[in-house]
């Protein structure tokens, strides 16, 4: 049939249209990407010329001795918000999910932390954990921590760190689960209920198989988020005291933009973005992502 | 030349939930009931009340209560009175002094900086955003789909992790410290959400709405204009949702790609003038804090459903 059919009249965008996103997105993401790579084999200290500099920055990595302690808190850092955070918005999602008006009401509170940056909820903390004059002074006693110097202690700066950034990433979670659970056809708790499974019963027969696809989801984006943390941590600690809250990203930052190295800086760049590759990529594979997201897109 | 059997008027509003509805219902085999939307609510409705879950909430919402509390009240107090009366305290008198001392120190500039960046990262988000989606969806070329692969790869990757030499390139354009370094990679990094949702968007319009538009012989631009865009307009705003609030919170663009005071964003006004006050002055910080939220909370209570479904957009319906 398509023999009859004009071509003039054919309707369809030609490769053209994506030309102008592509090429702005290949100038400042992809050959960004790339570049890092060049970078990481200079010399550079932000102000002149890139010099070569051979393989020397990457020799450095097993001479730092900030790195493996960074790579130490970064690990930390990411399992326990991964894990914290999913035992927290699951239910809370599921519960926000409900159809009761005060549900309704409460998630509407629930969610506006969502709306602050990582700046405004680092100040909001930094106040708050104030020893002296910050509601720590008060709550450190309740939590074995009498003089309530719960941030500016090398051996708890970093838990402190992690129940900020929960603090700030909680409801946004909250709401994936909490628009996953919406979705889950009642028709199957009708099922169950005819069956007579009890409530917990249900959750854990229903509800948690039906979330499978937004465990992963929400999971990804922990996974790799928890490589950017970086803003909120350089606000509260500044990678301090001491050391002790000085994850990759911070190291990243700070050795390029704090201490001028750019070459080094580049060389940790470079790790981030195999961690953050690598942490996706094997989530997928783990959970056959890939087709399920594809299904959904129907991408080809 | 008309819209021929569409009509004149607008064409059918696209389904909210088309994943079921749609096309490609039979594709989403694995879910029962695939004909009908379910209805929204988590289960039968008990006799007796869900306690476990009403206390687990009941301890999030002082969690999440006690800190927001806390900015507002203290925005509200003079310093000695916050000082002297312990951080949870209500105000012994309200004052709005705390207001008036942080935007005379530039934060209204700060604030004005953070608005022009925000909109144009938007504008260019869909300006180059749009019509690539459009592509992606109707084209059938090789090249475009090549495209949209190494732009999903892009969801994965920190943005951080190229601050060194998206600074190299800034300085090498001679942008550095204007407004405009950090709109452009800002933009950049949104662009491959905003085209998940768009293309997300635009896969849902009837493909017969294509065809019986290409029939009467419009042309791919005229299809765009009178059928993709108002069917598109869900998307278009939660992309700009999107967008908008990453860009007015972004935090490592600006405070790498910028320097002096006149360039200043929100965020990075608010870091600074901690500093400033060495976390003495918490009264006024904690208004500098409220003033940086007060636009968005504003969208927030006029747009709760555009804004929340705006931020989990493209992670699944």
């Amino acid at each position: 049939m398509s023999i009859a059919a004009p071509r003039r009249g054919d309707g369809r965008p030609g490769a053209l249209w994506a030309v102008p996103a592509l090429l702005y997105f290949a100038l400042f993401a992809v050959v960004p990407m790339a570049l890092v790579v060049g970078l990481s084999f200079t010399a550079w200290n932000g102000l002149g010329s890139p010099h070569w500099a051979g393989a020397r920055n990457w020799t450095r990595l097993l001479h730092d001795p900030q790195l493996a302690q960074s790579l130490r808190l970064s690990a930390l850092l990411t399992a326990v918000t991964w894990a914290v955070q999913t035992l927290i918005c699951l239910p809370l999602g599921v519960w926000c999910a409900g159809h009761q008006r005060s549900r309704a009401v409460l998630s509407t509170l629930f969610f506006v932390p969502l709306l602050m940056s990582s700046a405004a909820v680092a100040l909001l903390f930094a106040a708050l954990l104030d020893p002296n004059f910050g509601l720590a002074h008060t709550v450190g006693p309740w939590l074995g921590v009498p003089d309530g110097n719960l941030i500016g202690d090398p051996h708890r700066a970093l838990w402190t760190v992690t129940a900020v950034i929960t603090w700030q990433f909680v409801p946004f979670h909250t709401l994936l689960y909490q628009a996953a659970a919406r979705q889950v056809p009642v028709q199957l708790y009708e099922a169950a209920t005819i069956d007579g499974a009890d409530r917990w019963r249900q959750f854990r027969s229903v509800t948690l198989p039906q979330l499978r696809n937004t465990v992963v989801t929400s999971s990804v984006l922990i996974l790799v988020g928890s490589l950017t943390y970086f803003d909120i941590v350089l606000i509260l600690t500044d990678g301090g005291p001491g050391t002790s809250t000085r994850i990759l990203p911070l190291h990243m930052y700070l050795t390029g933009f704090s201490s001028f190295d750019m070459g080094y800086a580049s060389v940790l760049a470079v790790l981030l973005l195999l961690a953050g590759t690598t942490l996706s990529l094997l989530v997928v594979r783990v959970t056959g992502f890939r087709r399920m997201a594809s299904q959904r897109e129907g991408l080809s | 030349m008309t819209t021929g059997t569409l009509g004149p008027g607008r064409p059918p509003a696209a389904p909210r939930t088309p994943s079921r509805t749609g096309p490609r219902a039979g594709r989403t085999a694995p879910r029962p009931s695939p004909s009908r939307r379910p209805r929204p609510g988590r289960g039968p409705r008990y006799r007796r009340p869900d306690r476990l879950g009403a206390l687990g909430a009941a301890v999030w919402l002082v969690v999440v209560a006690v800190p927001l509390y806390y900015v507002l009240a203290s925005s509200l107090r003079d310093k000695s009175d916050y000082l002297d009366a312990g951080p949870l305290s209500p105000p012994h008198h309200v004052v709005l002094s705390n207001y008036r001392t942080v935007l005379d120190s530039g934060f209204a500039g700060y604030l004005g900086n953070s608005i022009l960046v925000t909109l144009s990262t938007v504008a260019l988000v869909l300006a180059l955003g749009l019509p690539a989606a459009y592509a992606i969806v109707r084209s059938r070329s090789r090249f475009v789909s090549a495209g949209f692969s190494v732009m999903l790869m892009g969801l994965a990757i920190p943005a951080q992790a190229t601050i060194v030499p998206v600074y190299l390139l800034i300085t090498r354009l001679h942008l550095y410290d204007t407004l405009t370094a950090i709109v452009l990679p800002t933009a950049a990094f949104s662009l491959p959400m905003a085209i998940l949702v768009l293309t997300s968007t635009m896969r849902d319009i009837p493909g017969e709405l294509y065809e019986a538009m290409t029939m009467d012989g419009a042309n791919a631009t005229h299809v765009l204009r009178a059928l993709v865009l108002p069917l598109t307009r869900p998307g278009l705003v939660t992309v700009g949702i999107y967008t908008a609030l990453g860009s007015w919170n972004g935090f490592i663009f600006p405070l790498v790609l910028t320097q002096s005071d006149a360039r200043r964003t929100v965020t990075l006004g608010l870091w600074n003038y901690q500093g400033q006050q060495g976390g003495i002055n918490v009264p006024a910080t904690m208004a500098a804090v409220v003033l940086s939220l007060l636009p968005l909370l504003a969208a927030y209570l006029f747009g709760r459903r555009h804004l929340l479904s705006g931020l989990t957009a493209g992670f699944g319906k």
